[in-house]
Parts: C-alpha cells; sequence; structure tokens
C-alpha cells in the first residue's frame, strides 16, 4: 500500500510538471503583449519597459518558467495584474462557491442515477427501463447550458422561484446544481444499469433470495455493492467534468466561482490568473483521480493497487 | 442468407467472404437493434435536410427584416423570427451544415492524430512511455477546459473551436487504440508475421490496424456528436461561432439575451443539437452492441 502510494506520488509529481509546462508555455503563446493591454495604446515606452520588468516579463521564458515553478511549489500561485490580489485570494474567494455546486450536484447525479439505474436492470425489457434508457440518453445527448435556459425560463421567469442570475446563499445554488447534475444522470444511470445486470446473475444473488432475505436487501446490499466499483470510477471521472460544467453554468446563473472567473481571465488576458487557475484545476482533478483509487481499494478489498 | 454465412465462416472454405460476411452480420444485427435504427433513419433525415437546406429554407438566412422581428412560431415562420427579423426555420437548416462539419471535422483530425499515436504507442514500447504521459498531462484537464485553453492561445472563433475540440477528444482515440493494439500485439498471427521477418510498418497496418477499426469507428460515431456538444458550448460562451452565424450555439448565445420574451430563439436551436447528438448516439451504442461480440449475446 505505501509503495503504491509513493510510486503514485511519483507519478503525479511528474504528471504535474507536464502539466506546469504545458501551462507556462500555452499561456506565454497567448498573442497580444498583456502590458499592452494593461496599460492601453497610448503608454510610452518608457512606462511599458518599466511594467515589463516588474512583471518579470523581459526574462528568458526558461528563467520565467523557473520562477513560475518555484512559486507554485511554495504555494504562490502568482499575482493578477488586473486586480492586484494573489490568485490563491482569488481562488479562495470563489473556489467555496465552485465546489459546492460541485458537491450537490455530483449528489443529485449520483443519487438519481444510480437509483434510475438500479431499477432499470431489476425491471430488464420493461416500459420503466426503456423509459430510463431514453430519458439517460435525452440527458447525456442535452447541452448543459440549454438546460439552464430552460431551468431559468421556467422557474425564474414564469414562475418567479428562484434568482434569476448571481449569487446570495444557497438558494442560488438549486437551479445550477440541477442543471450540472442533471446533466451527469444519464452516464450513472447506464454504467450502473450494465453493471447490475452482470451482478443479477450471479450464484450469490439467487443463494440470498433462496434463504430469504429480503428482496431490496439483496438488490441494494448484495447487488448494488458488487456493481458499485465501475459506478465508482465513472463518479470520480464525474467529478472532474462537473468542474469543467461548472465554466458554462457559472456564466449562464452569473455565478462568481471559478468556471465564470476562468472564462472572465482568458477575456481579459490576465495571464498569471490564467496560468495559476489552470494549474490550480489540474492539481484538482489529478488529486479527484487519486482519491478515486484509493476509495476502490476501501470497498473492494480484493482490489491491489500495483 | 444467414445460414450460408454461417457455414461458409466454419467451413472456411474461401477466405474473402468471411470477411466480406462480417460486415454483413455486423449491419445485420445493427438492423435489429431498435435504438440504432432510430438513430441511422434520423442521421439520414438530419444529414439530407442540412445537405438540400438552401432548397429547403423558407426564407433569406441574413436579410433582415425588421418589420417581422420577435415573430412567435407559426405557420409562415415554422419556429418564428429572431431579433432581426430573419426566420429561425431557414437558419437552423444553414446552421446544421456548420455544426455538423464542425463535429466529423473535429473527429476525422483528432481521429486520425489519435489513432497514429494510439499505433504507435501500443505497437513501440519504447515510444509508450513519452506518448502515454503526454496523453495523462493533456487528460488532466477535463475536455472543455482543454478545450478553452486552446482557444486562449489560438483565438476566438469557429476554425480554432474546430482545432481546439480536435486536441481535447485525442486522449480518447490514444487510449482506446492503445488498449486495443496491446491485446492484438499478442495473439498468433502477429507473432508469425514477426517471425518471417514482416516488417513494423507493415505489421501495423496490414494486421493490427484492420483488427482496431471497430472500437475506432465507434468511438468515433460517439465523438461526433460529444463534438458538436463541445463546439455548441464554446459558441455559447462566445469562444466559437461568432453571433451572425447561425452556428447551433451562436444561436442559442443570441437567444439567451432575448430569453424572457422570444423562447423559441433559444428552444429551437436547443432541440436540434439535442435532436443530433442523440442520434448519433444511439447509433454509435447500437454499432458497439453489433460489433462487440461479447455483448451480442
Amino acid at each position: 500500500m505505501l509503495r503504491y502510494l509513493f510510486k503514485r506520488f511519483c507519478t503525479m509529481i511528474l504528471t504535474l510538471f507536464g502539466v506546469s509546462i504545458l501551462v507556462f508555455f500555452m499561456v506565454h503563446l497567448i498573442p497580444g503583449d498583456p502590458v499592452t493591454y494593461i496599460l492601453g495604446d497610448f503608454a510610452t515606452n518608457e512606462a511599458i519597459a518599466k511594467l515589463r520588468s516588474e512583471m518579470g516579463l523581459d526574462q528568458s521564458m526558461v528563467s520565467q518558467y523557473l520562477s513560475f515553478v518555484s512559486g507554485v511549489m511554495q504555494g504562490n500561485l502568482g499575482t493578477s495584474y488586473i486586480t492586484g490580489q494573489s490568485v490563491w485570494e482569488e481562488i479562495a474567494q470563489r473556489f467555496p462557491i465552485t465546489l459546492k455546486l460541485g458537491i450537490i450536484s455530483l449528489l443529485i447525479g449520483s443519487c438519481i442515477g444510480i437509483l434510475l439505474g438500479v431499477i432499470s436492470s431489476v425491471n430488464q425489457n420493461t416500459w420503466a427501463d426503456y423509459l430510463v434508457s431514453i430519458v439517460s440518453l435525452l440527458g447525456v445527448s442535452a447541452p448543459g447550458f440549454w438546460i439552464a435556459l430552460f431551468f431559468i425560463y421556467v422557474f425564474s421567469f414564469q414562475l418567479a422561484i428562484f434568482p434569476i442570475s448571481g449569487y446570495a446563499g444557497w438558494h442560488s445554488l438549486i437551479l445550477p446544481s440541477l442543471t450540472l447534475g442533471l446533466g451527469s444522470v444519464g452516464n450513472i444511470a447506464r454504467m450502473t444499469r450494465s453493471n447490475m445486470l452482470e451482478v443479477l446473475k450471479q450464484d450469490y444473488m439467487r443463494t440470498a433470495l433462496a434463504k430469504g432475505t429480503r428482496y431490496w436487501k439483496v438488490i441494494f446490499g448484495h447487488g448494488l455493492k458488487n456493481a458499485f466499483i465501475p459506478v465508482i470510477t465513472l463518479i470520480g471521472i464525474t467529478f472532474g467534468n462537473l468542474l469543467a460544467g461548472a465554466i458554462v453554468t457559472e456564466t449562464v446563473f452569473g455565478l462568481p466561482g471559478m468556471g465564470s472567473f476562468t472564462v472572465e481571465s482568458i477575456v481579459k488576458r490576465d495571464i498569471y490568473t490564467v496560468q495559476g487557475l489552470v494549474m490550480f484545476l489540474g492539481m484538482m482533478f489529478i488529486l479527484t483521480n487519486l482519491l478515486v483509487d484509493l476509495i476502490y481499494k476501501w470497498i473492494d478489498p480484493r482490489i491491489t493497487l500495483e | 442468407m444467414k445460414g450460408e454465412n454461417i457455414m461458409l465462416v466454419s467451413v472456411g472454405i474461401d477466405k474473402k467472404i468471411p470477411s466480406r460476411s462480417y460486415w454483413r452480420l455486423v449491419w445485420g444485427s445493427l438492423l435489429k437493434n431498435k435504438g440504432a435504427v432510430a438513430g441511422l433513419i434520423f442521421l439520414v433525415l438530419i444529414i439530407g435536410m442540412t445537405v438540400f437546406a438552401p432548397i429547403l429554407a423558407t426564407h433569406p438566412v441574413e436579410t433582415m427584416f425588421f418589420e417581422n422581428r420577435f415573430e412567435k412560431p407559426s405557420s409562415v415562420h415554422l419556429f418564428g423570427t429572431d431579433e432581426f427579423g430573419r426566420d429561425i426555420f431557414s437558419r437552423l437548416l444553414i446552421g446544421g451544415q456548420i455544426s455538423l462539419m464542425t463535429g466529423l471535422l473535429s473527429v476525422a483530425i483528432a481521429g486520425s492524430i489519435g489513432t497514429v499515436l494510439g499505433l504507435i504507442a501500443g505497437y513501440f514500447r519504447r515510444l509508450d512511455l513519452i506518448i502515454t504521459q503526454f496523453v495523462d498531462i493533456l487528460l488532466a484537464f477535463p475536455a472543455l477546459l482543454l478545450a478553452i485553453a486552446i482557444i486562449a492561445v489560438l483565438g476566438v472563433g469557429l476554425p480554432n473551436a474546430m482545432i481546439a475540440v480536435a486536441i481535447a477528444i485525442i486522449p480518447s482515440y490514444v487510449r482506446v487504440v492503445r488498449g486495443a493494439v496491446l491485446s492484438i500485439k499478442e495473439k498468433e498471427y502477429v507473432e508469425a508475421a514477426r517471425a518471417l521477418g514482416v516488417r513494423d510498418a507493415k505489421i501495423i497496418s496490414k494486421h493490427i490496424f484492420p483488427n482496431i477499426l471497430s472500437p475506432v469507428i465507434v468511438l468515433s460515431t460517439l465523438q461526433i456528436g460529444n463534438s458538436i456538444l463541445i463546439a455548441a458550448e464554446l459558441s455559447f460562451l462566445g469562444l466559437g461561432a461568432q453571433p451572425p452565424s447561425p452556428e447551433w450555439g451562436a444561436m442559442i448565445f443570441v437567444g439567451r439575451s432575448f430569453l424572457a420574451n422570444a423562447w423559441w430563439m433559444s428552444l429551437f436551436p436547443g432541440l436540434a443539437i439535442i435532436i443530433t447528438v442523440l442520434a448519433f448516439n444511439l447509433l454509435g451504442d447500437g454499432l458497439r452492441d453489433a460489433l462487440d461480440p461479447r455483448v451480442k449475446k
């Protein structure tokens, strides 16, 4: 176990290095000089040169990269030159909203998805099964932003139950989480269904029923528990995708989270913020994957993590 | 018909007939899948409608008719009109050409690059580590975030969005193809070819490539739908196709501002996206079942 963790940790560091190179060069390839963007078209050459040296842009790419990486290793993601705040502070303000949004959506998506998957697997080839299949396929095929607009039209414009845009506590998170969560229901339901179908054929299921254990206890206790591992993988991947989906959802609902902030920073060419944000999101995604692997081990002790 | 095929396969008299009847068998089991048939019919309809869009369009797409602004869906304007009085139904048809082309082209780019990378990674052990590591780095970002980051570099616009989507889905091809190559590489016929001294390039193109086609076809079908979705998302964020364009995501981007009063501007392009992506997903699922012998029975 320790050996595995050590190995995982090493490859993680390697991947993060790769990510940092990718992020750094991508950001520095962005056309347009950020300095002229900040100072405007009428800046004097001296002012431009001064700001360039203050931002370290006059140094070579390699030394700029090294200072970026050493900063990241010391927990310093750089400073936004538009707001003047450190990128960490910006993230600290916005990440809680995105995290709340992600977790609630994940709960909505997993609960509904798993439930639908179980229902359709125990009713294989009945109308309930077909209905779930159609609903899941529609969920996979519908663009999140369109579902968001649909919810806004019905619940905010017509019924006026929820705010149209902005963040004012939990209330504002309901529609966005529903939008984001429903988007992942389809995949989770499909995965649960196909794994449950495998498990339902197993001998231990028949044995459990034969010895008189209650039906739903067999389905959930014996069945779902064994069908769960691939579903966990999917839920882990889904969480990463939810963070990306948050980009669109937060923009539609005007939530001041990480996603809308990323789009804003790209549009404003706030390169250090983009660099720090993408680096941070990459780290989150990699950590989630590690967490998912560890959860496997916890759920199914037969799995050897090597 | 079916009996003949099975007999020929089992007897194996002629080498050519089994390979032809394999695709016929696949086609046969695809036609038994209701979902796949529905997807296929939808796709034929959608592609037909977009190909003949210039004939089918009831109104000019770009000319503005200010006296007809924001008209509700009616018999004249089937799906209503937009803020410049343009007919939404006609714009959807023309926009379909853009959306479908975006999906097809990004998948064609990603599919060819990803398949070659996957073949190399799976076949040559030395290059495997480098390519896998590179793919892992790309996979450290969700596809949409990666696409957005690439657009930040390339700049806003439809062609760049297409490239961004292509790069974002390359990793999925590398993973699938590499996995398939790893299992096929151990087959006796590949070992036999290697023992006979056949060159690596020929082993890959003649012995391995034909056998990884099925997963690539399934993945491509599903990814076309996915690419159309990501491209529409990018346009909706204002990073892909730009507003006068009738690309479906861009139409919803504009429609969003008029949501309270002209819901039809957002509703219909969204339905068009859903139906198209759904059709590709149905066909892709059907193909997977038809091509994967494990699922068959």
